[in-house]
């Protein structure tokens, strides 16, 4: 990325203790309103590179409001205002003059519902190199592998791509939604409780997974599982009624909250 | 009591009830018009019935019903009177007569008796006397029979060499001429009827009336050969001789095995789907009808469909929802409900007097005042259709947009697609089946439409196909048959009530099998659609 800039001490200084690290996504006093609803208040943060980042919360908190700022699916919505700026790998993602598609090739996202396309698994994960003009089969043949190999999922469907995504299990569903959006090789994936309709087995894959994604790509995970936050993330985020309250490295943030709130929170005293 | 009905045996009784209920009005509905429709051709006997005051009549019999006695007191014994279908109406001035079964003397089934097809005036009932060739007879009796069956084909093979020259010979002259001269027409509109183009125009037309008169000279040798007639004697003593060209088949259903009568019933059935309408339609087949009706919905389809899901796109996903999009839909919904005569009356309106106006004013002015465009058609009529299923379609494609999860279009946008490649790669796909069953509700609807046709295009009897081997092949502005307006036009309009009405039900068992078969069609197409892009548990 053409501009990397580092995390600045004086916003964080209870973050990561570890080396300065590459930021990828830069998150500078963003506000945003849904008609007059404020629903993110002043929000600044860093997200690092090839980290796991996550944010936790109660119900109605902004973290997904926050996470779908990073791919602007909020404009879909009518009424959405928003001030503050965000950039991506040194790009200003809210600049008028973006393309937003090419955006959001760049910044991949899996839902809390695994949303496969009604065509076969093989089209599903040839779907965004298709949308970015690949038409070669060979190209995309390997495309496919690659990324059926990389959501960890190629063993289970290489004799059936063909057959229809929709006779996956939920979780075969889930990581086949990973594949279509890793195959585009984004920077940033954005997961939006991904696991949250899965059965724990699922889930264990599921986060192994992101586990191995990490060393590739930039994760942001929306969970409402602090034990997930726990286990999978570096670096983790409490969001309350639209402010980040608390961020900084997982283990510091779960073993020594600095936040009356945050403690409360991850203590199982309100949520 | 209170408990019996929160248990919710009474509500389970009642739907049933409701399915019940409905369920038996359709199959009584399909019943009658079965049993009416599929006995109509089936080879009747021919019954001689000897009356008490020596006369006698001959026929099929046709009904039997009962005589109204008003005021005899109770008690008294019923009395009852029967149909018979006597046919010769060029000789007893009528085809049915009701005979009181009280006069009746004596009921014989003669084997002689022969029932002749005619092309004109019904069938003949009688017995065979004898076949004439040139005025001489080559055969009597049983003989006769014979000879007839084996002349039969002869004079069909005859005529339909004389039909053939009549109307693809002589026709494709005469279309030829007709264009040659429009366009002198045409040129002396423009002031140059004298020049060279329209002499050389002028010889065209000559050197085919040349051919012309060649073509009637081989026609009149044709008809030279038509020399062989059957003379038939009618129950009472009338001799009725009919040239062997006139008739379609002569059989004795009386000495028919049940093998004969089935392979009669065949061959009926073959002329009812494939051949020309006779008598004013009480008789021959119905096929100029099929062929219209099948064009027509085939048309409306093509025009309908694209409209609607056009439409439907745009309310459903660019249109910002909000009151006036809400009444939009409530506006399109509502005019499903609209008369199907008004739309009738707006597409001739409309289409017929305007739009087919301006186009023959612009493009046909040669022909004018006799209208091309400009008056009822085939096209015009499949329009007013599409515009009457237009609601149909779009508001069936709307449902299935609004079945569509929100997460596939989300889905799609998260990859860099954009709005437009996500609708196309991604949503119209999966709306198919929902596009599909708009369809088929469309085609019912539409080939189940009489009124609006009444006055843009359809025709009682219309002398050529819209498609046929003329330039440029597809003529919309061709008037056309439909079989809706023919049950109207047979059970209500016709001239021979008794004759048309067993038609009426023939046909309408016909247009439930069209429209069945063409929703099979589009239910077999929606189905592996479905199975392609299943929604499954989205």
């Amino acid at each position: 990325m053409p501009l990397e800039t580092r995390l600045a001490p004086d916003l964080h200084a209870n973050a990561s203790t570890e080396t300065p690290e590459s930021i990828m996504v830069e998150i500078r006093t963003l506000s945003l309103w849904y008609s007059e609803k404020q629903a993110l208040k002043n929000i600044s943060m860093d997200v690092p590179k090839h980290r796991i980042t996550a944010y936790i919360g109660p119900s109605g908190c902004g973290k997904t409001t926050l996470l779908r700022c990073l791919n602007r699916m909020n404009d879909l919505v009518d009424g959405v205002r928003t001030s503050g700026t965000i950039r991506i790998g040194g790009t200003d993602i809210y600049d008028s003059a973006l393309d937003v598609t090419d955006l959001r090739k760049r910044v991949g996202m899996v839902f809390q519902k695994s949303n496969p396309f009604p065509k076969s698994i093989y089209e599903n994960a040839a779907y965004g190199p298709r949308i970015l003009g690949a038409s070669d089969r060979r190209e995309l043949d390997q495309i496919v592998e690659r990324s059926l190999r990389g959501a960890a999922l190629w063993d289970e469907v290489k004799d059936r791509l063909n057959d229809s995504a929709l006779g996956l299990s939920g979780g075969q569903q889930q990581r086949l939604c990973i594949a279509r959006a890793i195959a585009v090789e984004p920077d940033v994936l954005l997961m939006d409780e991904p696991c949250s309709a899965l059965d724990p087995i699922a889930t264990a894959k599921i986060e192994e997974l992101m586990m191995t994604l990490k060393n590739r790509y930039t994760i942001v995970i929306v969970t409402h599982n602090m034990q997930q936050a726990a286990r999978v993330s570096d670096i983790t985020g409490f969001m309350l009624l639209g402010e980040l309250v608390e961020i900084g490295a997982t283990r510091d943030l779960f073993t020594n909250p600095k936040d009356r709130r945050t403690e409360d929170y991850i203590t199982g005293r309100f949520g | 009591m209170k408990n019996f009905w929160k248990s919710g045996d009474p509500f389970i009784w009642l739907t049933a009830g409701g399915l019940a209920f409905s369920l038996l009005m359709v199959a009584g509905l399909v019943l009658l018009i079965l049993a009416n429709g599929l006995g109509f051709f089936w080879p009747k006997d021919v019954a001689l019935l000897v009356l008490d005051d020596k006369t006698a009549v001959m026929g099929q019999v046709m009904e039997r019903e009962e005589i109204p006695q008003p005021g005899a007191p109770p008690g008294t014994p019923k009395k009852y009177r029967i149909q018979v279908k006597q046919g010769n109406r060029d000789i007893y001035g009528q085809d049915f007569a009701w005979v009181d079964e009280s006069r009746i003397v004596r009921r014989e089934r003669p084997d002689d008796a022969v029932v002749i097809e005619r092309r004109e005036w019904g069938n003949l009932y009688g017995t065979l006397k004898e076949v004439r060739e040139d005025g001489q007879t080559v055969g009597g009796g049983e003989e006769g029979w014979n000879t007839l069956q084996e002349r039969l084909p002869q004079a069909a093979h005859l005529l339909a060499e004389i039909r053939r020259i009549e109307k693809t010979e002589i026709g494709a002259i005469n279309h030829a001429q007709e264009k040659i001269r429009l366009q002198i027409k045409k040129l002396s509109s423009q002031g140059r009827g004298e020049g060279p183009e329209a002499a050389r125009l002028k010889g065209q037309l000559d050197a085919l009336q040349a051919v012309y008169t060649e073509k009637e000279t081989a026609l009149a040798a044709h008809r030279k050969k038509d020399t062989v007639s059957v003379v038939v004697s009618a129950v009472g003593g009338q001799e009725k001789e009919l040239p062997l060209t006139q008739v379609i088949r002569a059989y004795r259903p009386n000495v028919m095995g049940p093998g004969a009568k089935t392979a009669f019933y065949a061959a009926k059935v073959w002329e009812f789907v494939s051949d020309d309408p006779r008598e004013s339609n009480t008789e021959g087949g119905v096929f100029p009808a099929i062929f219209g009706t099948v064009m027509m919905v085939m048309i409306m389809s093509l025009v309908a469909t694209p409209l609607g899901v056009l439409a439907a796109f745009y309310l459903r996903e660019y249109a910002k929802q909000g009151p006036f999009v809400s009444t939009v839909r409530i506006a399109v919904n509502n005019l499903a409900g609209v008369p199907s005569i008004v739309f009738g009356v707006f597409g001739v309106g409309f289409f017929v007097y305007f739009v087919g106006g301006s186009i023959d004013r612009l493009f046909y002015p040669e022909s004018l005042p006799t209208p091309t465009f400009g008056t009822g058609g085939i096209f015009w009529a499949s329009l007013t259709l599409a515009l009457l299923t237009l609601p149909v379609v779009i508001v069936a494609t709307e449902e299935g947009l609004a079945a569509i999860p929100g997460g596939l279009r989300e889905a799609s946008l998260a990859l860099g697609a954009t709005k437009f490649e996500t609708t196309w790669r991604i949503v119209l796909p999966a709306v198919m089946p929902s596009i599909l069953t708009g369809l088929i509700l469309a085609m019912a609807r539409a080939a189940g439409e009489v009124a609006p046709l009444m006055i843009t295009g359809v025709v009682k009897l219309a002398p050529a196909l819209p498609l046929d081997s003329f330039w440029p092949f597809l003529h919309l502005d061709r008037k056309f048959m439909h079989l809706g307006f023919h049950i109207y036009d047979v059970g209500f309009q016709s001239p021979n009530v008794d004759a048309a009405r067993p038609m009426v039900f023939t046909t309408t068992l016909l247009l439930l099998g069209i429209v069945l078969v063409l929703n099979l069609a589009a239910i077999v197409l929606r189905n592996r659609l479905r199975k392609k892009y299943a929604l499954g548990t989205l």
